[in-house]
């Protein structure tokens, strides 16, 4: 028998209908992953069998956990059930914690809530699970608060909450979204560890098809609040027979073919670049201590050229970026480019900061909400001396919007009236505006799901045609870094440990560092064949 | 935390130390001699001579400077140039009126605030968040004079259960002593909690919109559970910072509640001093009230890190 039935849930919320006569399944020691871009319904889905769904839901169907009925549960009936029949693990570790509670705390509530054990009990299960979790009590006393963890470890107190009562069906939703690869290869390792030794049904929500391919038993894809397609993996890895299925798969795996660069002329010369932060006090008289962002950084990125850099969090890319752009002053080293250097004096140089623009990640924070596109798009025209005006400007502005797929028409509108796809177009056609002579692409793809991924990435080749554009992309995804740059650097703590030519460096690593990234990352299936 | 609270302790001295140079620079070159506005246009230039030698006038400025905030240190504050009594004595009759009356306050718009932010926050949208709601609107645009006017009407004069104004004194016992402070006290408090109430409220929905609340109920916590473990203690930050600053604001702001009810405050004393140009008095009670803020803020600062894990690392 299953341990988890939905049946034909149907969900509107203040009449909007958000599922459609969803079916799922999920037994004992069960993998089932849900996936789909955003608001495809995955995540309401998940909140419905905790029956943890905002106001103004209405829900008809059925959702049977062991054969009982979940919808229309009295709320205390539910609170008896949550934490200790159905755990969940949330996508943002870094804020799925409460700050101001201990970590032993936390995990010791989901004992107490239940009246499952007496405190010191709950205090000796809670060292248990959080062993299980990877964080033992001598080097992680229960009296550390989440602000003294790492994000990996963050997550893994979040797991440990929710298996704390050995619950049959945990639901992980994007457990592993926010972290780095590494990380995310040993929270998913843990997440099948503990599904195997408990026993357990996991409903995994995520939008990482290479994870879903590498973890479920089962896969169910949803669009537009329905189930478009569900099966065995690899029967479904073999023969999808949705056309969205195949879509999002390929769209995951999509290649874009650069033109071939041009004859190498250095354009940003990087070298021994060091960027210290200071760190607060240790006491009051003593010495600051330093944290050294950037550690002696070297590198040329010639006219033409399209360079990725990968690295984890907190290996300095940002920081590097920053300086790039003349942001930050640096300790020592220096960034030339066009020979012209980024800082004179302590002042950033205005000469070369007009020839560089920037793309970052979050398409809906980064516009001011308050002005229409026309201004929006041209706002580098301020670092020109005589910015273009009148009907040039207007033509300027329609070129721009043109090249990057969207209509002049569109100078009128609000940043609220795009998709997050269309905003980092626009954010494109902003950064391109003034023919810089560098790109840099910040996380620019990240946020974006994956078939409007593959079309940003397609507009890039294209506008690397017609512009012969030259950028640096910055990026934790390394499928995307493979396809869409022709030389690579890879960074850790600091440091470049490894750069050559994309292709050469993730067939043959040479740096353990960047052997472990790659081997970390989860692969995507051939589409269409058989895995074996 | 120890740390933490050393260096809080260290920037509450050096900004005493700054807003006494402040104070005393701004007094001083304010314009009028005491010892000539006390003898009139007339007088004598031995005569006041005399009185500016009486007074402390004669010397420099820094050295009065330093004899200024040296008798402080000791707790001479001097002698009021109107009075002729010493002003530390002035000052500790009135204070004895104005920190109770305040703390009484205080107490009180807490007690009213925090229960009603919360009912208000747990029932977003709801007819008690919006009768919650429309109490604070009233009690923020209501002003505090007119509140004073209505309890001495309805309790004073008609109910008969308190004195319409005036200070009994502590000697005649605390209770009674409190008694006669309870209706300024509650004029006092009821604009300063419904403004409470608003920032208890709104930092409380977002609280209730974080992710580890939603953490909270995924561990079977009830909705009401939720908001008392996790969601009240992360929601006294910003409430803190308010309460801080209504304290100082209730320690000498209350002029007009003290001149409604006859109290002998601090409010009254520095209203006339300045009148008189009584410059001593003036400078003495800016101090005080200065003091009395800057301490507030360290004790609010030590009350964050209590509450905020986060603050007590980060030295």
């Amino acid at each position: 028998m299953s341990l988890l039935e939905i049946e034909n849930l149907s969900l509107a919320i203040h009449g909007v209908p958000i599922l459609k006569q969803v079916d799922l399944s999920i037994a004992p020691g069960q993998i089932v992953a849900v996936t789909g871009e955003s608001g495809s319904g995955k995540s309401m889905t998940a909140l419905a069998v905790m029956q943890l769904l905002p106001n103004g839901a209405e829900v008809s169907g059925a959702i049977r956990l062991n054969g009982s009925e979940l919808l229309n549960r009295p709320e205390a009936e539910m609170c008896a059930l949550r934490g200790a029949s159905i755990g969940m693990v949330f996508q943002e570790p870094m804020t799925a914690l409460n700050p101001v509670k201990t970590i032993g705390d936390q995990v010791m509530e989901t004992i107490l809530i239940h009246k499952a054990m007496p405190p010191a009990q709950a205090r000796v299960r809670a060292e248990e699970v959080l062993s299980r979790v990877g964080l033992p009590p001598d080097r992680f006393p229960l009296s550390r608060f989440p602000h003294e963890l790492s994000g990996g470890q963050r997550q893994r107190v979040v797991i440990a909450m929710a298996i704390a009562l050995r619950p049959k069906l945990l639901i992980a939703d994007e457990p592993t979204t926010a972290l780095d690869v590494t990380t995310q290869a040993q929270i998913l390792e843990l997440l099948k560890g503990l599904v195997s030794e408990y026993d357990m049904g996991l409903l995994m929500i995520t939008h990482d098809l290479a994870v879903v391919a590498d973890m479920a038993d089962r896969i169910t894809v949803m669009r537009h609040g329905e189930v478009v397609e569900s099966g065995a993996t690899q029967h479904l890895l073999g023969h999808m027979r949705h056309p969205y299925t195949r879509m999002l798969f390929e769209a995951s795996g999509h290649q874009v073919t650069l033109p071939e660069p041009v004859e190498p002329q250095p354009l940003l010369q990087v070298s021994q670049v060091v960027r210290d932060y200071r760190l607060p006090r240790k006491a009051l008289f003593d010495r600051p201590g330093h944290h050294r962002a950037v550690d002696g950084v070297s590198f040329t990125l010639n006219k033409g050229e399209r360079l990725g850099l990968v690295g984890e969090s907190g290996c300095g890319k940002s920081t590097l970026t920053r300086a790039i752009l003349g942001l930050e002053e640096v300790q020592s080293g220096a960034i030339h480019l066009d020979g012209q250097p980024v800082f004179t004096g302590h002042r950033p140089n205005l000469a070369v900061r007009r020839k560089m623009q920037v793309v970052f990640q979050d398409p809906y924070g980064s516009f001011n909400p308050r002005h229409r596109v026309a201004r929006l798009v041209t706002e580098p025209f301020h670092l020109l001396e005589s910015p273009p005006t009148g009907a040039e400007r207007q033509d300027r502005i329609a070129e721009m919007l043109t090249a990057v797929g969207l209509s002049p028409d569109d100078s009128g509108k609000y940043i609220h009236e795009f998709s997050g796809g269309q905003r980092q177009r626009i954010a494109i056609a902003r950064a391109l505006i003034i023919r810089p002579e560098l790109i840099l692409f910040d996380e620019a793809v990240s946020a974006l799901d994956v078939s409007v991924r593959a079309q940003i990435l397609d507009l890039l080749a294209e506008l690397c045609a017609t512009y012969d554009l030259t950028y640096l992309f910055i990026s934790h995804d390394l499928s995307v870094v493979r396809t869409i740059t022709d030389r690579v650097l890879v960074m850790q703590s600091g440091r470049i440990v490894e750069q050559g030519e994309t292709e050469q460096v993730f067939a043959d690593p040479q740096h353990r560092y960047t052997q472990s990234l790659i081997a970390a990352a989860p692969r995507l299936p051939q589409i269409g064949k058989e895995a074996v | 935390m120890l740390r933490y609270s050393l260096k809080r302790l260290l920037s509450l001295i050096i900004s005493l130390a700054v807003a006494s140079v402040v104070i005393f620079g701004v007094i001083e070159v304010a314009p009028g001699d005491p010892a000539s506005f006390m003898l009139g246009v007339n007088a004598q230039p031995d005569t006041l001579a005399a009185l500016r030698a009486e007074l402390g006038l004669d010397v420099s400025k820094l050295q009065r400077y330093f004899n200024w905030v040296g008798g402080m240190l000791t707790g001479d504050f001097g002698t009021s140039y109107t009075y002729r009594t010493p002003v530390s004595q002035m000052i500790a009759d009135r204070l004895w009126v104005s920190l109770p009356l305040a703390l009484y306050a205080l107490t009180l718009s807490t007690l009213i605030a925090f229960p009603a932010g919360i009912y208000a926050a747990a029932r977003r949208g709801k007819p008690g968040d919006l009768a919650v709601m429309g109490a604070t609107q009233l009690g923020i645009a209501v002003p505090n004079f007119w509140f004073a006017m209505m309890l001495v009407l309805i309790f004073a004069i008609n109910l008969r259960w308190f004195n319409a104004g005036g200070f009994v004194g502590w000697e005649t016992g605390f209770w009674t002593g409190l008694h006669s402070l309870t209706l300024p006290a509650i004029a006092l408090a009821l604009p300063q909690a419904a403004i409470l109430a608003r920032v208890m409220r709104s930092s409380l929905l977002d609280i209730l919109g974080e992710d580890f609340m939603r953490t909270a109920r995924a561990k079977g916590l009830s909705r009401r559970q939720a908001l008392w473990r996790h969601g009240v203690r992360n929601a006294l930050i910003p409430v803190l910072t308010i309460i801080g600053l209504q304290f100082s604001f209730l320690l000498a702001g209350s002029i007009i509640i003290e001149q409604v009810f006859y109290l002998p405050g601090l409010g009254r004393l520095v209203f006339q001093a300045i009148s008189a140009r009584d410059l001593i008095v003036v400078e003495s009670v800016v101090m005080l009230l200065v003091f009395a803020v800057i301490t507030v803020n360290f004790l609010v600062d030590l009350a964050y890190a209590a509450v905020d894990p986060r603050l007590r690392s980060r030295t």
